[in-house]
């Protein structure tokens, strides 16, 4: 398959001009990352790293930030949402590789496609006119009460229901990534050796324990990474949250409460940052931003690269 | 014989949920975009996109702005990232193929797409807003460019790794270099599959907000100049939604059925090209 061509200056040329626009890919994530780093600069120094990352005060007259808020907020959001959609995803997938009759799995996997091709800002308007109105006069009333005797957790849901916070937030943000979940572990299904499930089959085996003790064991590595893929997706989402999070720097305790993550706090705030070290620490939040999402980012494709090689032997 | 039926009631409870959660992801879609349906078309009309925004309180504004601006921010990021994209597919399929530089330049791809679009805004304000001191559409199209280029690269890259191998044989044994067998025979055998790629990543980009907000910015006045802040559909439902009056509201729902609209339209016609294409 290796191809060794000598010489001819066409293609020296050629191949040059290729490999620079492939690099273009790493420039810009060294790129980012060095800018980052260089612009943030100001606000390092000034409040270090685990001052930064621990305190919980933003405070632009003061000019005082630390991130702990919006890391919260974010952590928090994303965890809500991702307990959401992992168990309306995983049944998804299930329904698609192994329930579905053939007629329906084409439209079911087109739907839950263009679900993912929605941009994310028709999502954030969407859930700011119609699902917040619907979250402060039915659902989040309910929960209140349905909860209101139960120590622990109904601290979870005091306050008045405004439609505005955490959990109608969390909810818009489940579902968008229910589509990336789902299509990660549909693939990661599909990788079941027909022969394995039919042997358990031909043992008495039901559909469910098909599913149950030989799909979803050995596709877990997959499936893992899509949900790794979809947390880091999740972190970094923006417009889908910017609606109906009401970007307030506070520990909460309540899902019925405002709250800001580090990028509802970047798309409110950048824009208005009228002191060097204000967008500074905009800055030092986008890097630390970037940061936890590339982790994620990487650890799942690893995990997704090694399901993809151990099943396609 | 009891266990059985446990066995078999267990079965059907954990399957009706799984069939329930793929019914509840179709309620979704069905919600929200016949949401978006009704609400845009009943804002709908002409002065939509003959006027530019009237002051709040005088009829007949229009989003003339947004949508022109959004056309040309995408249209340069599309110039800009298609050409990056599909040259760099090209070395990861051909000359780069199977090398580990070509593994790790298509993982970093793979993370690219996913990170964060709003960091890349921040990003591009570093490096083109900042130092000229204005907004420009040049930013936000480049901003733009940068989430395309990993999207056609990876799509270029596959498609090329489709077209047989006999096939580049065949064109070497006549004596062509590399480089024309690539442009001359592969690119041809892969032509469907790279314009579906670029279409998908048309949609992929047409809809994102995050990175326009302090690149390109927003302008209610006309502007066909990219040097200076433009206005585009995302940043403009972005500032009308939030914002307190309702016929701003109205035309929010406008704008995002049109781009909803353009959106799953280019997606559905990629999807169908590669089924007619790659059966």
């Amino acid at each position: 398959m290796a191809v060794t061509f000598k010489k001819n200056p066409g293609d020296i040329i050629f191949s040059f001009i290729t490999a620079i626009a492939a690099c273009t890919v790493v420039f810009f994530i060294i790129g980012i990352l060095f800018v980052l780093i260089k612009e943030s600069s100001l606000s390092r120094e000034k409040f270090g790293i685990v001052q930064f990352l621990t305190s919980t005060a933003w405070n632009p007259v003061t000019g005082t930030f630390g991130a702990l808020t919006t890391i919260y907020g974010t952590f928090v959001t994303t965890v809500l949402s991702l307990l959401m959609a992992i168990p309306v995803a995983l049944g998804i997938a299930i329904f698609v590789t192994e329930i579905a009759p053939n007629f329906l799995k084409g439209p079911i996997g087109i739907a839950i496609e263009l679900l993912a091709a929605i941009p994310s800002i028709i999502y954030g308007m969407w859930g700011l006119f119609t699902l917040s109105p619907l979250m402060r006069n039915y659902i989040e009333p309910v929960l209140q009460k349905a909860t209101a005797g139960i120590p622990l957790i109904n601290v979870l849901f005091q306050g008045t229901p405004m439609g505005i916070d955490i959990l109608t937030a969390s909810i818009i943000l489940s579902i968008m990534i229910i589509p990336f979940t789902a299509s990660i572990a549909r693939d990661s299904f599909n990788l079941t050796p027909a022969v394995v499930k039919e042997s358990a089959y031909a043992l008495g085996a039901t559909k469910w324990e098909v599913v149950k003790d030989v799909v979803i064991p050995y596709s877990k590595l997959g499936v893992f990474g899509g949900i790794l893929f979809s947390l880091g997706r999740a972190i970094g989402e923006t417009m889908a949250v910017a609606f109906v999070l009401g970007n307030n720097h506070k520990i909460f305790t309540s899902l019925f409460d405002t709250a800001a993550t580090i990028t509802v706090t970047l798309a409110n705030e950048f824009t208005e940052a009228d002191k060097d070290i204000y967008l500074s620490s905009l800055f030092y939040l986008a890097l630390v931003l970037f940061m936890m999402s590339f982790i994620f980012l990487a650890i799942a494709k690893i995990f997704l690269l090694k399901a993809e090689r151990r099943y396609s032997r | 014989m009891k266990r059985e039926q446990i066995r078999k009631i267990e079965g059907v409870i954990a399957l009706s949920l799984s069939t329930f959660s793929a019914f509840l992801g179709l309620f979704w879609l069905v919600f929200i975009l016949g949401d978006v349906l009704v609400h845009g078309i009943a804002a709908l009309n002409l002065s939509l996109f003959v006027n530019d925004p009237a002051p709040v309180g005088v009829s007949g504004g229009g989003l003339r702005n947004a949508f022109v601006g959004q056309l040309m921010i995408t249209l340069f990021a599309t110039l800009i990232g298609v050409p990056v994209g599909v040259l760099g597919g090209t070395f990861l399929a051909e000359y780069a193929r199977g090398t580990t530089i070509a593994k790790v330049i298509s993982i970093l791809s793979d993370i690219m797409v996913s990170v964060p679009s709003i960091v890349i805004g921040t990003f591009i304000y570093a490096i083109m807003v900042k130092p000229l001191g204005h907004f420009s559409g040049w930013a936000g199209a480049v901003a733009l460019s940068i989430i395309m280029i990993p999207v056609v690269l990876r799509t270029t890259e596959g498609m090329l790794a489709l077209v047989s191998w006999d096939l580049r044989e065949a064109a070497f044994a006549l004596g062509a270099p590399y480089y024309k067998v690539i442009i001359q025979v592969v690119y041809r055998g892969a032509a469907t599959g790279i314009l579906t790629g670029i279409l998908l990543s048309i949609a992929r980009v047409a809809g994102e907000t995050a990175p326009l907000l302090f690149t390109s910015f927003n302008n209610s006045f006309f502007s066909l100049d990219m040097n200076h802040s433009m206005s585009s559909l995302t940043a403009t439902i972005f500032q009308y939604a939030m914002g307190p009056y309702a016929i701003w509201h109205t035309q929010a729902w406008a704008a995002s059925l049109v781009i909803t609209v353009f959106i799953l339209f280019l997606t559905i016609l990629g999807r169908i090209i590669i089924k007619w294409r790659y059966k």
